[in-house]
């Protein structure tokens, strides 16, 4: 019922190393799940541009082979968690490791793929060659390139397209081939940084199939998205970040908790009505539709009862599936420093 | 190593396949065109009344070599600045950069591959126009220079330069603030020791203070000079020595020390590494 929560948020850690110049050997929280070391570790990582905090101590880990929802609102530092972390930016303080080695090191990265938000590829080359082209670049044997080029292609739904200039490829086209990109040699790790942004509903669905494929190799996938829906379809954990730190972290049901929601279609709601609604739960208003959050499945039909009964006229019930982003919007309209916690 | 050749491979097929090879091809035919005809009515032109001598002919054909070829290293110094400001920045700003850095790659090597590959394209062209040219000047005139071998490769050598400062702009700077920039540092070093020339003339050391120091900061001009004057033949030195014209940018009468030699090769050096630190550091 209670989710985990981490938000230690010493933006100051008390010894601040930057990753590279620390051993393996240091001591490090242990992980979640347990003996085979994480994927992912980051300790009071903290990321300055100049005044602005883009991360402020975030500290989480993430098991090999989970797939992990990093789930925030824009701005909330997500995209540069994952720069940390795949080498293209440095920490102002803090420290992570990728794959139990700290982050920076060069041949670490042999194991990683990664999808950035703002993707780009050569435009003047085929998908075929940005293709090899990173075959070469990450080390891929040579005899095996074909190969690997021609299954990626069919991964992404682009084994048609192969020849062509990514200058003509439409931006989900585009898209596909970053995950593409990030999928080749068979990284241990994929970050993917909000990966359906540029997609249709099929493509959407295709990158569902592609993070279910990876799991099932056993693969880690970092997966960065302000889409709730899309988290809850794919991740084992979620954590939510929000200005720069975790604000829960957990399974996902850990993180929604036990509550449940309902929204209702209603007319003529008065006194009565009103102390009948947050008589049940949290109350919230969307013009004649109000969704209440944290009350017993089973409440339902007494809450329609309830309403009835106090002249309220009721059009329509519905269950909320999308629960996580209830949570979601409870989570951030908290005060900074809150604690979190169920209300229910 | 092997990275920085496989980025030279795809620098020289980001300028075939954008036409930027073709582009260039086509400009500079049109100027050696253009240069054959005026060289090849040399011969014909009268002095006075008279036809013109042959000295008179080998005189105007030397000067008018030098002024060409000034041309030229101009024309590649301006291409080496505006080749090498967006290639690193370019990447950085399209966002092409996100994917490839994150690769087990290191950064430098990345740089060192789009060095190559550039420094080759501004040396083999510079040594194919130049040659060209060269070839022009003697079927048409019958003059040649004294070492023409050498003045092209000098000329090669600032383009290089240029290049090499371009391209470490452009690992801090937008691609257009960088190409702006080199261009802008070219000519100041240009006009720099022009100015410096003037100041040993008139003995003024304040003025020569200044052509040093710029010529220490930016070395590009002293190649150039050192290209001018294998390009005078010593009839056309001694000429200019009896008017007195040696402030000239285009008549240079010694070759450059042997120490200017030595800090330009570590000013070359220098700012390649500079750039590789400085590429590796950068935030993206
Ligand atoms: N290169 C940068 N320079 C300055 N500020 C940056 C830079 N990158 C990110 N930021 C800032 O850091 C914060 C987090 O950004 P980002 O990690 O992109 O968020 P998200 O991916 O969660 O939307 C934002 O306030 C953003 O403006
Ligand atoms: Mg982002």
């Amino acid at each position: 019922m209670r989710c985990s929560t981490l938000p230690t948020a010493s933006s100051n850690s008390p010894a601040p190393h930057v990753a590279g110049s620390t051993t393996v050997n240091a001591p490090l929280p242990q992980p979640e799940g347990g003996a085979a070391g994480a994927a992912i570790r980051t300790l009071d990582l903290v990321k300055q541009y100049g005044s602005i905090t883009a991360l402020a101590g975030l500290t989480m880990t993430v098991g090999r082979g989970e797939v992990f929802g990093f789930l925030g609102p824009n701005g909330a530092g997500k995209t540069t968690a994952v720069k940390l972390l795949v080498g293209l930016t440095r920490p102002t303080a803090g420290q992570a490791w990728l794959l139990d080695v700290p982050i920076g090191d060069r041949v670490t990265r042999r194991r990683i793929g990664y999808l950035p938000e703002l993707f780009r590829y050569q435009d003047w080359l085929t998908a075929r060659e940005v293709l090899a082209l990173h075959c070469a670049l990450a080390d891929i044997p040579a005899a095996e390139r074909p190969r690997e080029i021609e299954h990626t292609l069919e991964t992404v739904g682009l084994a048609a397209r192969g020849g062509d200039r990514v200058g003509t490829f439409s931006k989900g086209m585009q898209q596909r081939l970053g995950l593409g990109v990030a999928l080749l040699g068979r990284p241990e790790v994929v970050f993917l940084d909000e990966p359906t942004s540029a997609l249709d509903p099929v493509g959407r669905r295709d990158v569902r199939e592609i993070v279910r494929g990876l799991k099932a190799r056993g693969a880690t996938v970092f997966l960065n998205s302000h889409l709730l829906s899309e988290v809850e379809l794919v991740c084992d954990r979620v954590a939510i970040v929000d200005k720069g730190r975790v604000v829960a972290l957990g399974s996902l049901h850990e993180v929604i908790g036990g509550a449940q929601a309902v929204r209702v279609r209603l007319t003529g709601l008065n006194g009565a009505g009103h102390a009948a609604l947050h008589s049940y739960g949290d109350v919230r208003h969307e013009g004649d539709w109000v969704t209440v959050t944290g009350l017993d499945a089973d409440a339902v039909p007494d809450l329609v009862a309830d309403l009835v009964r106090a002249g309220v006229q009721i059009h329509a019930v519905e269950p909320r599936h999308d629960s996580l982003e209830d949570r979601f919007l409870q989570l951030l309209t908290r005060p900074d420093d809150a604690a979190v916690e169920d209300t229910s | 190593m092997s990275t920085a050749l496989t980025i030279a491979g795809l620098t020289l097929k980001e300028l075939s396949r954008r036409r930027v090879v073709l582009a260039a091809l086509v400009l500079t035919a049109i100027i050696l065109g253009l240069a054959a005809w005026g060289f090849a009515s040399l011969p014909r032109a009268s002095c006075g009344r008279n036809p013109c001598s042959e000295v008179q002919i080998r005189s105007a054909a030397s000067i008018l070599l030098i002024m060409m070829m000034f041309m030229i290293s101009f024309v590649i110094a301006l291409g080496a600045a505006f080749l090498a400001a967006p290639a690193i920045a370019g990447d950085i700003e399209s966002g092409v950069a996100l994917s490839i850095l994150p690769r087990p790659i290191r950064r430098r090597d990345v740089l060192l591959g789009k060095w190559l590959a550039l420094a080759g394209v501004i040396t083999l062209y510079t040594l194919v126009v130049g040659g060209i040219l060269m070839a022009i000047v003697s079927l048409a005139t019958g003059y040649q220079p004294p070492a023409p071998l050498l003045a092209v490769a000098y000329v090669a050598a600032e383009g290089v330069m240029l290049l090499t400062l371009a391209l470490l702009g452009s690992t801090r700077l937008g691609p257009m603030a960088c190409g702006i920039m080199a261009v802008v540092l070219f000519g100041v070093a240009w006009m720099m020791g022009v100015a410096g020339a003037v100041g040993m003339i008139f003995q003024n050391q304040a003025i020569t203070n200044i052509g040093v120091i710029a010529s220490l900061i930016l070395p590009t001009d002293g190649l150039w000079r050192a290209a001018a004057y294998h390009l005078s033949p010593t009839f056309l030195l001694a000429t200019a020595a009896q008017v007195g014209v040696s402030g000239n940018p285009f008549i240079v009468a010694a070759p450059p020390t042997p120490a200017y030699h030595v800090w330009a090769a570590v000013w070359l050096v220098a700012v390649l590494a500079l750039a590789a630190y400085s590429f590796e550091r950068r935030d993206l």
